[in-house]
């Protein structure tokens, strides 16, 4: 090996080139960018823990199996003040996830309506939706919260209005449902014996109705005729269960709520607090949506339309047929980033004294024990991955609906 | 000596560096200014009144505090705190003294590392309805809806009480007194808990108080008082002597109008030495020799705060009951300035 050849080998690699060569710079900066991160980080750490030794405290989660001492009113699952701190975090968990998916839900259906409306022909829909849309994405959450939960206990009666001979206030459908300024009460069914069969039917009515609808289709592609498959459908679903339910007896009664002491007793109870949050969720999310899904179907260009009607494809089929499934590619994205926001949002919970997560295991348990470092952490793992999940499950619903590239 | 201070729950995310050094008697000095936590507004406790200004009876306490720290019942900053941070905020340094009708327990006091320095106020939890509910006692008030204000000891005394007396109730959990008082009004729920002197203080604030009463049960021990965080013992001695300088100056005969009169030399010596004329008890706290006439001036002795912000001639009407001097009969006692 000649003097010349060592020479190019030592060129080919200079400490300064980490520096000065654009090819290894990037590399020199991002890993030192990656060191001062991990150094923050450990500096992070060990300061809370220094901090929380010189206040005596020390990590630990024993204080999840000792009891809550404290009652939660809306609770999922069996629960009382003898009940440990961890499954007052359950029941904290599951009261999140129910107002996020009933918030989801709605938010989607009043963001989607809202967002086509916005674009009708029709004047005073369409300003009517941009009203809406303006006003609710320009104020922030809480204060919708606090005002419909103001709105809720300020203007409808209370319990004890319905009771006694001059009773000013009266349920309604039939004296099954009371709306009143502490929620409403609605009945709950009673499931006897022989339920199991009517719930069967139900099921296999379901199944009919998808054997059906693919059957359907199949006949729509080789003769070219569509059925009345809506109302097929609807028959579908509700007679064999009827029939089934009359055949056995009628074996799922109701429970009717009633007035009783301070309360209406018996039959279900949607808190006033789970209303407030939820209606002021969905109608604070469905205007972020709504603009969502006005620039999705923006994004579709007007020949695609004009394609449509010219072979005969009426207005609302051009919007179900050929715009909105296009539109959904350019409107998932969006979507998810507003259920992800919903599902956040509804920490907000504790104004109106609905006990979600932070409410309980970020509230009260922290509160009552003292606990804030270990509290604080699990907190923010249980809204992660809850944010995961409906990330992982959105994003596949994306995967399913993109483009098939041919 | 130089240490970063844990800033409550934003510790999680990134911790504040704060300046503290030997003591927060340094510290206080040399902002020249006592950082008291009080509550987001309770009638005769802590409220700022039409012109900004904090007062009441725990506020009372903070400017005593003050007065005797930095020579001024003024030279305060008044952190209002919702009972949920209050804990945190003391902890992290944000306040030098929590004065918020807190109640001293065993596990705020061992598990929370905080210090409490006596009582002010013996109270106990009590329930306010509506006159028209037709209620006469708590035990008649099975399945009914009960506000309360999340994060105090009411909440679990509460579960118990109705646990132990097998009855059922629906808690509306609420973060301010402001709050419950509105779904209390709106008929939300039926009655509201929380220690009887707040209650008879929202009792009178309301337009008709007389549409609405206490039921006789008290369900708890609430003492109530100011604290301090552990760990500084001098700073603790002092926010305990200036509490017991007002009760002992309510005792002596000590108020806000003869105190300086007194300060020039009484034939007591304990008035002599708490006051600084004789001994040097001001020294041993670190304190100047005026500290206690300055406590006093601030706000007037102990059975002067109470009756000037929530006694029985104040909008609140409360009586002294046990909290009259243990002379009176009552529990309110200091330990001698000796």
């Amino acid at each position: 090996m000649s003097m010349a050849d060592q020479a190019a080998e030592k060129k080919a690699f200079r400490l300064s080139m980490l520096i000065y060569d654009t090819r290894y710079r990037s590399i020199t900066i991002q890993v030192i960018a990656l060191i001062a991160l991990a150094l923050v980080g450990a500096w992070l750490v060990s300061n809370t823990l220094s901090n929380l030794e010189a206040l005596d405290k020390e990590l630990g989660f024993g204080f999840l199996s000792e009891p809550s001492s404290y009652d939660i009113n809306q609770r999922l699952i069996e629960y009382d003040s003898r009940s440990s701190h961890g499954r007052a975090a359950l029941v904290g968990i599951l009261n999140t996830l129910l107002v996020a998916f009933m918030g989801c839900v709605l938010a989607t259906i009043i963001g989607v309506t809202a967002g086509v409306a916005r674009l009708s022909k029709n004047w005073i829909i369409a300003r009517l939706m941009t009203v809406y849309v303006e006003m609710f994405r320009n104020v922030p959450i809480l204060l919708w919260i606090v005002l419909v939960m103001a709105v809720v206990i300020e203007t409808l009666p209370v319990p004890r209005s319905f009771k006694g001979e001059n009773a000013t206030s009266s349920m309604i459908l039939g004296d099954s449902v009371a709306i009143t300024n502490r929620g409403i009460y609605f009945p709950k069914p009673i499931y006897l014996e022989g339920s199991m069969i009517v719930f069967a039917a139900f099921i296999l009515s379901l199944v009919g109705i998808w054997v059906f609808g693919r059957w359907a289709k199949k006949r729509q592609a080789r003769t070219g005729d569509i059925l009345p498959t809506g109302w097929i459908k609807l028959a579908i679903f509700v007679v064999p269960t009827l029939l089934v339910f009359f055949i056995m007896g009628r074996p799922i009664t109701l429970e009717y709520p009633v007035f009783k002491g301070f309360n209406f007793q018996g039959g279900y109870q949607m808190r006033n607090s789970l209303i407030a949050l939820w209606l002021a969720l969905s109608f604070y999310t469905g205007a972020f949506i709504a603009e969502a899904v006005r620039a999705g179907i923006q994004a579709i260009s007007k020949g695609q339309s004009e394609a449509a009607a010219a072979l005969g494809l009426r207005p609302k089929r051009i919007m179900n047929l050929v715009i909105l499934p296009q539109a959904l590619r350019v409107i998932i994205p969006p979507l998810i980033s507003q259920y992800l926001n919903l599902t956040k949002n509804s920490s907000l919970a504790i104004v109106v004294g609905y006990m979600d997560i932070t409410a309980t295991l970020g509230g009260i348990t922290l509160n009552q024990t003292g606990r804030e470092m270990e509290s604080l952490l699990l907190l923010m793992a249980m809204y992660l991955s809850i944010s995961i999940t409906v990330s992982i499950a959105m994003n596949w619903y994306n995967e399913s609906i993109k483009m098939r590239e041919r | 000596m130089k240490k970063t201070v844990l800033f409550g729950a934003i510790a999680a995310v990134g911790l504040t560096a704060g300046m503290a050094s030997a003591g927060t008697l340094d510290d206080v000095k040399a902002k020249g200014e006592l950082a008291c936590g009080v509550s987001t507004g309770s009638p005769g406790f802590s409220f700022p009144d039409a012109d900004g200004r904090w007062q009441g009876f725990d506020v009372g306490y903070c400017r005593a505090l003050a007065g005797a720290v930095l020579g001024s019942g003024d030279a305060i900053k008044f952190v209002p705190l919702s009972s949920k941070t209050r804990f945190a905020a003391l902890g992290s340094g944000e306040i030098d003294v929590l004065s918020r009708n807190t109640t001293w327990t065993f596990s705020r006091d061992v598990d929370l590392k905080q210090t409490f320095v006596g009582v002010d106020y013996y109270d106990g939890q009590g329930f306010m309805v509506k006159t028209d509910l037709g209620v006469e006692s708590v035990l008649d008030m099975d399945g009914a809806t009960i506000c309360i204000q999340t994060g105090t000891t009411t909440e679990l005394n509460l579960a118990d009480y109705f646990r132990t007396n097998g009855m059922t109730y629906e808690p509306v959990p609420i973060e301010g007194n402001a709050e419950a008082q509105q779904q209390y009004l709106a008929g939300a729920c039926d009655s509201y808990t929380t220690d009887r002197s707040a209650l008879a203080g929202t009792r009178m604030s309301f337009e008709n108080p007389d549409d609405h009463m206490l039921l006789p049960e008290i369900i708890s021990k609430e003492p109530l008082g100011p604290l301090v965080r552990h760990g500084d013992d001098n700073w603790a001695d002092i926010a305990r002597w200036t509490l017991n300088a007002l009760i002992t100056a309510e005792e002596l005969g000590i108020t806000q109008a003869n105190v300086l009169e007194m300060a020039k030399g009484t034939d007591n010596p304990e008035i002599n030495r708490m006051l600084g004329s004789e001994g040097s008890l001001a020294a041993m706290l670190g304190l100047e020799s005026d500290w206690a006439v300055n406590a006093i001036l601030a706000g007037g002795n102990y059975g002067e705060i109470f009756s000037n912000n929530i006694g029985e001639n104040s909008p609140i009407g409360l009586s002294r009951g046990v909290n009259a001097l243990w002379t009176d009969g009552g529990l309110i006692y200091s330990p001698p300035f000796r």
